[in-house]
């Protein structure tokens, strides 16, 4: 140290200690940590907290949401989202097989198909299927499920799809030349060797879309409902108005965390033992 | 070989065979037959086009020209069942290429219950005799990435047999293990051989096809440049090619 000559040591201890990499990466930390403290502090110290507790968390309100959010609400966007899942996970299965075919127009087709339903918006798709079908074709009724399936399903189909050509392609060529060897056919090389290892591969991503859907099933609400057929974000709507509290909605909210939340922690822990096995 | 078998005794047959990558030609030609019982070693310098005539036997690459006979079919015909002749023929790869989503011994089972449609009971009891064969009756419960390198080549060698199988094709078996685990896979190979399979082996290990091989095959650019016994073409080599590979693989370091 050749500043030792100072009679201040304070600046000289701080100059000495943001000499060293190591020592500027603990300065930087300490800087991060208060300035988190002071936010923290400032929030907690002007914010009207029984103004926020009204608007948000009137535990009158949130009491009067019980039980319908659960058994109504969260009961119906959990069968939406599954129907639509189902329907997607089948349907991108086929334009995944369809995207890798040797033929080619059924690889346009695919490809066509998945460009189109990606781009578009979901609320779009609703609006087509509840809406447009019935005035474009006069007498067709679809059952309000067989809509939200069909919906959900057909832009979900698309991300499903190629997540499952994508796994498709990530098993390594070796696996089908080793099936082919043992006298397996094309097709059962597919089934029994490529399709379990490459659904092994797109758990989390495929978990991934599942949550997207339980999402996207709130635009059910386009279609109308009956207070039976409410799903959460409906749920919620409608008790907003009624209640004039945002109560209503956090409930709501909450109800959607409780299904993505485990499902987003059950994504992590497939990526991490998806990393120990390689 | 001096004697002239039977052409019932050819279990491959190899006329005129040419592979072409685009405008590359790996094989240009070759001429090969491999008759019952015997045990050929191809060898080379890499490139040279050997995994490649292997891959043509069970058509796993599809031949430019020439004819591929299996035991009298011809697998170039297009009207084939390739399916029916890849039973019949086992092979085993560099890389492994066991089915990681299924344990050892479904591995052995798989292909014997989906396409040779054997029972349940009778799969797993050739499985388990194939495992014991290659030393790993005990490991039939686990996952091949539980294995080392060595055992699972020994699983793929036993996951071949179970489908009893009348000829073994072998591309280059030992390439991708430690040092160490090399020993174990030839000892098996060894053991096959003695017991009569016909065996196509790519190999480098030149001592495994000095004592085991009753061919050796040299390639070079596509071509066969020598073949005959090993102690011939091994010990002895005529074309100054084989000369200089041999000098190369044997002796890496250049002393004299």
């Amino acid at each position: 140290m050749t500043s030792s000559t100072t009679a201040d040591a304070r600046p000289t201890g701080l100059r000495g200690a943001l000499r060293s990499p190591r020592r500027r990466g603990q300065v930087v930390r300490a800087v991060q940590y208060a300035l988190l403290v002071a936010v923290v502090l400032v929030v907690a110290l002007t914010a009207d907290w029984g103004q926020i507790q009204r608007a948000f968390l009137d535990p009158e309100v949130a009491a009067a949401q019980f039980p319908s959010v659960l058994s109504v609400a969260l009961l119906n966007t959990v069968t939406f989202t599954l129907l639509g899942f189902a329907f997607g996970l089948a349907l991108g299965l086929v334009l995944a097989l369809m995207r890798l075919s040797s033929v080619g127009p059924y690889r346009w087709l695919a490809t066509g198909y998945i460009e189109f339903f990606r781009g578009l918006p979901a609320l779009l798709v609703f609006l087509a299927i509840g809406t447009g079908v019935p005035l474009a074709f006069p007498g067709t009724f679809l059952n309000r499920y067989v809509t939200i399936m069909l919906a959900l399903g057909l832009v979900g189909a698309a991300y499903i799809g190629e997540t499952i050509r994508a796994g498709i392609q990530a098993v390594p060529r070796g696996q089908v030349e080793a099936a082919r060897s043992l006298g397996m056919s094309q097709g059962r090389a597919m089934v029994t060797i490529v399709i379990p290892q490459a659904f092994r591969i797109i758990l989390p991503p495929l978990t991934n879309e599942l949550i997207m859907l339980t999402k996207d099933s709130s635009l059910a609400f386009l279609l109308g409902s009956t207070t039976a057929q409410q799903e959460l974000a409906q749920f919620g709507r409608q008790a907003l108005t009624q209640y004039r509290s945002l109560t209503p909605v956090l409930v709501a909210g909450a109800c959607y965390l409780i299904i993505t939340v485990p499902l987003g922690i059950l994504v992590r822990r497939l990526e991490a033992r998806t990393a120990r096995s390689r | 070989m001096s004697t002239t078998p039977a052409a019932g005794d050819d279990v491959v047959v190899l006329d005129g065979l040419v592979k072409r990558f685009g405008d590359t030609e790996v094989l240009t030609g070759i001429d090969l037959e491999v008759r019952r019982g015997e045990v050929v070693c191809v060898i080379g310098p890499s490139g040279s086009g050997k995994s490649t005539l292997l891959r043509c036997v069970n058509l796993l690459e599809q031949p430019s020209g020439g004819r591929v006979l299996v035991r009298g079919t011809d697998v170039t015909d297009p009207d084939c069942d390739i399916d029916a002749v890849r039973r019949h023929v086992g092979m085993v790869f560099q890389g492994f290429n066991l089915f990681p989503h299924l344990t050892v011994i479904e591995n052995c089972t798989v292909a014997q219950r989906k396409v040779a449609k054997v029972g349940k009971a009778e799969a797993e009891r050739r499985a388990q005799a194939n495992l014991d064969r290659v030393g790993l009756g005990d490991r039939g419960g686990a996952y091949p990435a539980e294995l080392s390198g060595g055992q699972q080549q020994r699983v793929a060698i036993a996951r071949a047999l179970s489908m009893e199988p009348d000829l073994m094709l072998f591309d280059e078996p030992t390439s991708a293990l430690d040092p160490e685990l090399v020993g174990d896979v030839l000892e098996v190979m060894r053991d096959l051989a003695d017991e009569g399979m016909t065996m196509l082996v790519v190999t480098h290990e030149m001592a495994f096809a000095r004592q085991v091989a009753d061919r050796v095959v040299f390639m070079d650019g596509g071509v066969v440049v020598e073949e005959g016994p090993p102690s011939q073409v091994i010990g002895a080599p005529r074309e100054a090619r084989t000369r200089d590979f041999l000098d190369r693989v044997l002796n890496p370091t250049h002393e004299r």
